[in-house]
């Protein structure tokens, strides 16, 4: 039988348990981000004026929060923003890291020099940091905290694109490319790109959560969205000023925070056994 | 020895020199500069003019950046905050101690409780209690460490009110932050322990101790533990700019008047003279703790004196 | 069992499996051999023969709890088998030294080498100087140059032959009765390999140590060694004097080695010119493990276990077809 890479893989993803368990908890946030607006009962920042802080209840199940907003129907469109935060954040860090990492790994020399002294720079300032510089700079608001994360996390992903870009322009396929006169992007985009696909797959996977609990912190801190978004991060930060009359909106956004990231925890390191069992050990 | 240290500290100076740069020019870029901020749109052009030719704001900007520098290295002149009027060196001055006070102590208790906890995991691989805590740390490493503190703040300051959840005022109100900040690392700590050691266990002169006779426990201190130290000082110093990162957001939700809390208002409040500071204040408290694991380091691995002691001869 | 005075180690039937995915891998079958008293006995055979793994189940030092080990090692009459872990460490160093194929990698770099043979010694006695004073001495019998300044050397400091000295005298440091000398110049080159040769031969002439050789290099073997067993993928071909071995090869295997071995050069020694690959053996499988390389193979040696055939006192093989 004629099997296709990807064949192969939902074989062995079918007794991965880290994979399907993480796979599931990832489809359900899905699930009820698409769904929001049949599953919520109410809007995410539609007012109850007469039900301000109120507890968990058959009418409101999570709870209102200070303006009496439906807690359920927050956490409900919150995972609207997450996911936003965790694909735009991931794919930003992915397009510096592999540009970087590719040109780095490429071209070497002083190119690679400076390009990897500027990762190192971003390695050794603490990540809140260098994101609470550039939020600064932009401003606060959501799209500039992802993008604060970005330029904080994408290093990883260049360290490993340039290894794995070193290790493939060597070989012999390469020196043939280049002999029959293709150009450096050409080989670039077409013979190593392909190559590093499975490695970034992987990173991907793995840089999700991280990504998710960072941008989230400046949501918490508030630097990244702006009231009235059902951000969990924002959601927490607010419960922050009732911890002791509203302990509800501190618990709720939060258990659906952690269920979401345990879900890419599971999904990252299932892909990383299913796809490259060697990196398991660092 | 003494090279490896010159090598370190240039390196060091050099990482600091970069990042001073990077803050100089993204207040350079902001838009407005702080004569705008602090004068207002009621002043007139002019006088705005004369005001920003006397400060040196029209210079180009390495000249900016040169007096700039020469003033922090000089007098430890950060300017002012634009908010407060009062110098940045003034607002950071007690906040810095404390910052180092907290982390320094989550630091130890993230050690003492996740070294030996890794250890025992390796030696007993896949047994229950490897099991239970592999388990309960990768659960940990789901939870957002300001949602741990949060919880915490939740169940002992709430609920069974046992211990104070905002402010500094006693070594008590530093065990819920300490606590967040510790549950926050050790899952990674642990990991980390156990899988030197593992790598460490596995090393042929482990089997040379063994093998003149030394018992298990003479193995495991004198030939395991110490050599897995290396390495694992070598990860904790990776971890430490991670460890100020969590440390700024548990300053600000337990309201400890650290460098976190004074920078995360500073931006809320837009006075980026403070932002600045702290920005390179906090690089350089991160370049130098990872300076002193690297002396340690050099202190733990004769291999590392020995290599440079080398190439002097 | 009896038990003979010129008789130090004895293996019967020793046999070592490890566990793999759905069933065992035979490592060792069956390996019955005596070492005595004072002799230098070698194990010669292809890497992954088994030869370390017998070495390891000695001193059961092998690497894991996944293996499963039947037979016995007696020692000085004694089944090591039966010793607790506790006795195990008794036996380890003082009765029974060994070394490894890497001096470097077996020497840990973070201890000044002479910390390293004083550790063993301090196991025994407690006084300082008399330990020190100790070390000093055995850096100067294994022929350190300059042994004052060496045991303050680190692993790093030194060259690999000094190295293998100092693993030689941290493993001696306890006079143990036997010394187990696994791969011991493999990592070394020509002359500094001739340099530990000598000595291993001088331990045996000053102290009547006896040596278990394990080697890949039949140079070695006849430089040094008073009898062979030849191994070949977990079981015993032959085994006999070095001459018995030498002379007359009765094994169809031994004698193709014997045959691909050229008279001087010590490259030439090792083993490595047979065609065909060493089959992977589960403990299950029965037959001929030299079955699908061997020139005089019939049907039968397929699926028959051969019998152990005895030409003399100490010279016996293992096959259908002589």
């Amino acid at each position: 039988m004629n099997e296709t890479p990807f064949m192969e893989f939902l074989i062995s993803a079918r007794r991965n348990a880290n994979f399907l368990v993480g796979a599931f908890i990832i489809a359900s946030v899905v699930f009820v981000a698409v769904l929001a607006p049949v599953l919520a009962p109410y809007g995410y920042d539609e007012p109850h004026k007469a039900d301000r802080l109120q507890p968990p209840s058959a009418k409101y199940p999570f709870g209102t929060d200070d303006f009496g907003r439906d807690m359920l129907s927050k956490v409900i469109y919150g995972a609207r923003i997450t996911l936003q935060i965790a694909l735009i954040g991931t794919f930003i860090q992915m397009f510096l890291g592999v540009t970087i990492g590719m040109l780095s790994g490429y071209f070497g020399g002083l190119v690679d020099k400076v390009l990897m002294y500027i990762a190192d720079l971003a390695w050794c300032i603490p990540g809140i940091i260098l994101a609470l510089a550039v939020v600064t700079l932009l401003g606060k608001g959501l799209n500039n905290s992802i993008i604060a994360i970005s330029l904080v996390n994408w290093t990883q992903f260049a360290r490993i694109v340039r290894a794995k870009t070193m290790a493939i322009k060597n070989q012999a396929f390469i020196e043939t490319g280049i002999a029959f006169g293709e150009k450096a992007p050409t080989i670039m985009l077409r013979y190593i790109f392909p190559n590093i696909v499975p490695a970034l797959i992987v990173m991907i996977s793995l840089q999700l959560p991280s990504t998710v609990i960072s941008t989230t912190a400046l949501s918490f801190l508030g630097l990244g969205s702006q009231p009235p978004s059902p951000d969990w991060g924002l959601a927490l930060s607010n419960g922050m000023k009732y911890v002791s009359r509203g302990q509800w909106l501190s618990i709720f956004p939060g258990i659906a925070l952690v269920y979401t990231v345990f879900g890419f925890n599971l999904l990252g390191e299932g892909v990383r056994d299913l796809i490259d069992p060697r990196m398991k050990s660092h | 020895m003494f090279s490896y240290i010159i090598k370190r500290l240039t390196q060091g100076l050099f990482l600091v020199f970069s990042v001073s740069v990077l803050v100089f020019a993204m207040l350079y870029m902001m838009p407005g500069d702080p004569i705008d901020q602090m004068m207002g749109w009621k002043v007139s052009q002019e006088k705005k003019d004369e005001m920003r030719h006397f400060y040196g704001f029209d210079l180009p900007m390495h000249e900016q950046y040169i007096n700039w520098a020469a003033k922090i290295v000089k007098s430890g002149d950060f300017g002012l905050s634009i908010r407060t009027k009062l110098p940045v060196l003034d607002l950071m001055k007690a906040r810095i101690p404390i910052t180092l006070k907290f982390t320094g102590l989550t630091l130890l208790f993230d050690i003492l409780i996740a070294v030996p906890l890794g250890l025992v995991c390796a030696y007993k691989k896949d047994s229950p209690f490897d099991r239970a805590v592999v388990g309960v740390s990768l659960f940990f490493t789901a939870i957002p460490q300001f949602w741990t503190a949060v919880l915490l703040i939740l169940l002992f300051g709430v609920t069974w009110k046992i211990l104070p959840l905002h402010g500094y005022e006693t070594p008590l109100h530093l065990v819920l932050p300490v606590a967040a900040g510790v549950l926050g690392s050790f899952a990674s700590t642990i990991r980390m322990t156990k899988s030197e050691v593992l790598d460490v266990i596995k090393e042929k002169y482990v089997l040379t101790a063994y093998a003149k006779g030394l018992g298990k426990t003479a193995v495991l201190i004198k030939h395991v533990l110490r050599n897995a130290l290396i390495l694992v000082t070598v990860l904790v110093s990776l971890s430490i700019p991670w460890l100020i990162s969590g440390a700024v957001i548990l300053e600000h939700i337990f309201g400890i008047p650290g460098m976190g809390g004074l920078i995360v208002n500073s931006i809320i409040m837009q006075d980026f003279a403070v932002v600045q500071a702290c920005v390179l204040v906090i690089s350089l408290l991160t370049v130098s703790f990872n300076l002193l694991c690297d002396f340690l380091i050099g202190i733990l691995d004769p291999r590392i004196s020995i290599a440079l002691k080398g190439g002097e001869r | 069992m009896t038990h003979n005075s010129r008789e130090l180690l004895k293996l019967d039937g020793l046999s070592v499996e490890y566990r793999i995915r759905g069933g065992y891998l035979s490592a060792v079958k069956n390996v019955s051999m005596d070492i005595g008293r004072g002799e230098i006995f070698a194990i010669v055979g292809e890497s992954g023969c088994g030869k370390s793994t017998i070495a390891h189940s000695i001193m059961r030092l092998l690497p894991d709890k996944n293996e499963r080990i039947s037979g016995g090692i007696y020692f000085e009459g004694e089944n090591l088998g039966a010793y607790s872990d506790n006795q195990m460490t008794a036996v380890r160093g003082k009765r029974i030294g060994m070394i490894f194929q890497n001096p470097l990698d077996s020497l840990n770099p973070v201890y000044r080498s002479g910390t390293q043979v004083a550790e063993a010694i301090f196991l025994d006695k407690k006084d300082r100087a008399i330990v020190w004073k100790e070390v000093i001495d055995l850096y100067r019998e294994m022929k350190m140059p300059d042994p004052d300044q060496r045991v303050r050397s680190f692993p790093h400091e030194l060259s690999g032959g000094m190295r293998q000295r100092v693993m030689i005298a941290m493993m001696l440091a306890r006079n143990p009765k036997l010394l187990i000398a696994d791969e011991p110049t493999t990592a070394l080159d020509v002359t500094v390999e001739a340099q530990i040769l000598e000595i291993m031969s001088r331990l045996r002439a000053d102290f009547n140590t006896s040596i278990l050789l394990i080697t890949h290099n039949f140079g070695i073997v006849a430089e040094i060694a008073d009898r062979v067993a030849v191994m070949y993928a977990g079981e015993l071909a032959e085994q006999g004097s070095v001459f018995d071995i030498f002379q007359s090869p009765s094994h169809p295997y031994t004698e193709l080695l014997m045959k691909a071995l050229p008279h001087q050069s010590k490259r030439a020694g090792r083993l490595q010119t047979i065609e065909g690959s060493v089959p992977r053996i589960t403990s299950t499988s029965p037959g001929c493990r030299f079955y699908n390389r061997c020139p005089i193979a019939s049907g039968h040696c397929e699926n028959h276990d051969p019998p152990v055939r005895r030409l003399g006192d100490s010279h016996s093989y293992a096959c259908h077809n002589r």
